[in-house]
């Protein structure tokens, strides 16, 4: 007989974070499935809403779970690369000049309104973030196993904004938006007691060593030829067609593989599906189809890739 | 269109359909004023300009002045906005102008029918095969155009690369079309009347230098092919107009009395041929002398000159046989013999005493004047050049005694006028005399620089006779060709040249070429079609016949297109074919059988799958819409799931699939 789910013994530590986290992020657990899967999928996130909407809140949350060492950066306008980066210091003890490693050097560091920062030291963050490693004054570190960056953006008409390139955007794996809560949702939130208190109280879900086998077996997810036909005929779509000004690249192609596979290891699946695709092309390929600064509502987002969905039929 | 607005076009696209407008402007240059063409090519730079600076186009009221101002250009300079000239000059004016507006897809399209227009129209200069092969190449282009309008992101080569596999593809249709598509009389383009100015060949009249002139084209006046073996060099007289009328300056046609009877028994060997007439505007034919049978297109004059029934403005074909050793007008009637005499008074004054001087010391033995005639020519060192001085009011006494250079005309004219003057009936004949023969189809190729004029005088006892005074100066004038004749350094038609031996080789393969493009495609008539179709085994091929065999034949070739482009997708995947054989089962599925709901329109319930529904989703959806088979619908899904996606591509789980969906 067939075996349909080789992978069930992974599932239960990610859905019972899957569940934790919902516990605190009320009524998101689409948005906090799409921030895990792109972990898993070793890319970084990009968060982008009006703030108060619990982009922090969510962050904090999933280094919480994850048993992740936690860094935040707040980005203003004054900042520099090395505030991000770190220094060295001439130390009178030794007689040389000893490096004091920035934030940077942390497993999951949430950079918060990273589009509030000059483009100078937004690259620096970016370079780091593509390289997984930091190389000041001559020498190169290597930043932590398992970096992941959690960013956060402001939509981008607001005052003071530096909005992140294209080139910039495509670096991030992922883009979410988290919208405002429902009704119910909200209600139960104005309720309930801080949620700074509640995600101190929660358990690691994972130990450090169990985050990197659950990226591992999300790379080893099967893709069969049919599927990457499909996303082939997908990115093929948005080349040729005349709605979209710049079409998806093949790393955008990767993306899309990459966090499909993620996607199916959250569902407890050895091998990803065109839904897999469906469900995370919102979050992976809508930044990348458009311009600059082009702020959408989550909704347009979402009505952006239901289009293309439907105007690709499966192969 | 209020409410829709069109996306501009990008600066690629532009550019693309800057190019196809270029490559459709740009062949029809020529053929149009200078003026005009400047302009045009100013409008082009202009528009190329305000893209390469990304500027906005100029406003509506600015073109609007422009067209008026360059309409009324055209119509000053024409007279006329009517006729193919000033019709094409305004089209290509307009298409000009369209250029700058075209801002939205909608203008490109029309810009890009506009360019394919225009390059029809190419056709009503010249249908030659080199300019069909270049029109193929500016249609290729403009396909490509055609195409990266649709298909914004497509690279250049890969889109030139597509058009010219499409008109591939459109080739055997074109043959089906060309070869069935019921013929009418006439050129394949019928032409207004204002496009016959400006062919080559020979004219009504004839004074000195208007065949010198002719002997600098290379242009191809006719072609004929033997059906035994061609006669020899220095028979190939071709006549053409006969010139019996002098007024001092210029020798002119007499009025001629058409007739469709040989005034003359034919008799001797004969030559039986074919000749390919280009058009030259002119109603004559050309024959061997003497023609011994009278093509159904043409008429015999009283002088023997073969008429054609109208001015032949497309190329003609007529077969005819000559017997070269015919005499002809033994009993000429009293009223053409006096023609023949006729001369105008008070001309030439030195000529005539001299004709006279010389009847006096012969007596009347016409042959021996004939004879001291020649003599005269080569004993006074006569040449024979392409550039003869001009001649003044008595050109013939100048010539004679003065210049003493001259071209074929000079001499037949001087020859002609001395017979008169001395009594003898004589008339000067115009033609060509030689031909090539190319090598590679063995047909006779004669070009405007054989153009020729002979004397033939008549006598008692042997009717018309010819006499070639040039034969007599420059022998191999008439045994060879016109190079060989003429003295060494005089310029020469470029084809004319003896030397580039491989060029030459060249040239007659590509003549070949070129008559055969004329015979069939250009000449491909409704004679030659039914002949055509007989011979492939249509019974009297009539129009209606040709109908529904093109029809047919059309239908049946798009249907192999059709079969070979479903034949040549992908090989499908059988569990992909069985998840589509279930989606059909479904959507048929009759709603009675599934909840009892009565008879509803097939398929209203859309249990279909969307096409890009993945297997869960759709599996979910039916299950949601059917819950009495949601438990089989989801292991079938999960089975193809598992077949297609899970990399388990098994037989016993395709078996399994088919067998569930076929139970269903």
């Amino acid at each position: 007989m067939l075996s349909l789910s080789k992978s069930a013994d992974s599932k239960a530590p990610l859905a019972e974070l899957i569940h934790q986290a919902g516990g605190i992020i009320l009524g998101k657990e689409r948005q906090i499935r799409l921030a895990l899967a792109c972990l898993l999928a070793r890319g970084h996130l990009l968060i982008e809403d009006l703030p108060g909407v619990g982009k922090t809140t969510l962050a904090h949350l999933l280094a919480r779970l994850l048993g992740m060492q936690f860094q935040r950066i707040q980005f203003t306008s004054d900042m520099l690369p090395a505030d991000i980066i770190g220094v060295s210091v001439f130390d009178r003890a030794s007689g040389g000049f000893v490096f004091h490693p920035g934030p940077i050097f942390a497993q999951l560091v949430l950079a918060d309104e990273v589009n509030r920062a000059t483009p100078k030291t937004q690259s620096a963050l970016l370079e780091a973030m593509e390289e997984r490693q930091v190389t000041t004054e001559g020498a190169t570190r290597v930043l932590p196993a398992g970096f992941f960056v959690i960013a956060t953006q402001n939509p981008s008409q607001q005052i003071g904004t530096f909005p992140l390139p294209e080139s910039q955007l495509d670096r991030f794996l992922m883009r979410i938006m988290l919208g405002y809560p429902d009704r119910a949702a909200e209600r139960e939130l104005l309720r309930g007691s801080d949620r700074r208190e509640m995600i101190a109280s929660l358990k690691p879900c994972l130990t450090p060593e169990e985050l990197p086998a659950l990226q591992m077996k999300a790379a080893r997810i099967h893709v069969s030829d049919a599927l990457i036909e499909y996303v082939q005929a997908l990115v093929a779509h948005t080349r040729t067609s005349p709605d979209y000004p710049v079409g998806l690249s093949p790393r955008a192609a990767l993306a899309l593989l990459a966090a499909a596979r993620a996607w199916a290891l959250l569902e407890g699946r050895s091998h990803a599906l065109p839904e897999d695709i469906q469900a995370v092309l919102p979050s992976v390929a809508v930044h990348r189809l458009q311009a600059a600064g082009d702020a959408v509502g989550y909704r347009s987002a979402e009505a952006i890739a239901a289009s293309l969905i439907e105007a690709v039929p499966l192969p | 269109m209020a409410g829709t607005k069109q996306p501009p076009l990008s600066a690629r696209q532009s550019l693309w359909l800057i190019a196809a407008a270029l490559a459709a402007f740009l062949p029809l240059a020529p053929y149009l004023p200078q003026w005009l063409g400047i302009m045009t090519a100013l409008v082009f730079i202009w528009r190329s300009a305000l893209l390469w600076r990304r500027s906005p186009l100029p406003p509506r009221w600015l073109l609007l002045l422009a067209v008026a101002a360059a309409t009324l250009a055209i119509a000053i300079y024409y007279r006329t906005l009517l006729g193919r000239s000033p019709s094409i000059a305004l089209l290509v004016l307009l298409f000009a102008m369209k250029t700058l507006e075209t801002r939205a897809a909608r203008d490109g399209f029309a810009l890009v029918l506009l360019a394919y227009f225009l390059v029809m129209t190419q056709f009503l200069f010249s249908q030659s095969l080199v300019n069909a092969a270049a029109m193929l190449l500016e249609v290729t282009l403009i396909t490509a155009a055609l195409l990266i309008m649709n298909h914004q992101r497509q690279g250049g080569v890969r889109a030139l690369r597509q058009a010219a596999v499409m008109l591939a593809q459109a080739a055997p249709l074109m043959l089906l079309l060309f070869v069935l598509f019921p013929r009418v009389n006439g050129p394949l383009w019928g032409l207004p009347s204002d496009a016959y100015s400006g062919l080559t060949g020979l004219s009504e009249t004839m004074r000195p230098g208007s065949i010198s002139q002719l002997g600098r084209s290379d242009a191809i006046a006719f072609r004929a092919r033997f059906t035994g073996r061609p006669p020899a060099q220095r028979l190939l007289y071709w006549r053409g107009p006969v010139l019996t009328r002098f007024d001092g300056g210029s020798w002119s046609m007499d009025r001629v009395f058409p007739r469709n009877t040989l005034p003359y028994s034919a008799a001797g060997t004969a030559f039986d041929y074919t000749v390919t007439l280009e058009p030259h505007n002119k109603p004559w034919l050309f024959a061997l002398e003497l023609p011994g049978s009278i093509p159904p297109e043409g008429l015999l004059a009283a002088d023997y000159q073969l008429l054609a029934k109208v001015p032949v403005r497309s190329r003609l074909r007529y077969d005819i046989r000559s017997y070269p050793g015919i005499s002809a007008g033994l009993d000429e009637s009293p009223a053409i013999l006096r023609q023949a005499l006729q001369l105008p008074p008070r001309s030439n004054p030195r000529a005539r005493a001299m004709a006279l001087s010389w009847r006096a010391d012969i007596g009347i033995d016409d042959e021996a004047l004939i004879q001291r005639m020649l003599a005269y020519y080569r004993r006074q060192l006569f040449s024979y050049t392409l550039s003869p001085p001009l001649l003044g009011e008595d050109s013939i006494d100048e010539f004679l005694f003065d210049s003493r250079r001259g071209f074929c005309e000079h001499f037949a004219a001087s020859f002609v006028f001395m017979m008169r003057a001395a009594g003898i009936p004589a008339r000067v004949v115009t033609g060509y005399q030689g031909g090539e023969m190319n090598p590679v189809d063995g047909s006779l190729i004669v070009r405007q620089f054989e153009a020729h004029a002979w004397g033939e005088v008549w006598q008692k006892e042997r009717g018309w006779v010819r006499v070639d005074p040039t034969a007599a100066i420059v022998p191999s004038r008439i045994e060879a060709n016109l190079a060989s004749a003429l003295p060494q350094g005089e310029p020469l038609p470029f084809l004319a040249r003896p030397d580039f031996l491989w060029l030459h080789d060249l040239r007659y393969r590509w003549d070949a070429l070129a008559n055969t493009w004329n015979q069939w495609v250009l000449g491909y008539n409704p004679e030659r079609q039914r002949e055509f179709l007989a011979n492939l085994g249509m019974r009297s091929p009539d129009w209606q016949k040709m109908t529904i065999t093109m029809t047919a034949l059309c239908g049946v070739l798009l249907a192999g297109f059709a079969i070979w482009a479903l034949g040549s997708r992908r090989k499908i995947d059988p569990a992909l074919a069985a998840w589509n054989r279930l989606s059909r089962k479904l959507e048929r599925l009759g709603p009675r059988r599934v909840g009892g709901l009565g008879p509803r329109r097939v398929g209203g319930l859309g249990l279909a799958r969307f096409p890009w529904e993945g297997p869960r989703a759709y599996a979910e959806r039916i299950a949601e819409k059917l819950p009495m088979i949601a438990a089989e619908i989801r292991l079938i899904a999960a089975i193809y799931e598992e077949l297609r996606y899970g990399g388990a591509a098994s037989r016993e789980g395709l078996k399994e699939l088919n067998m569930r969906i076929r139970r269903l």
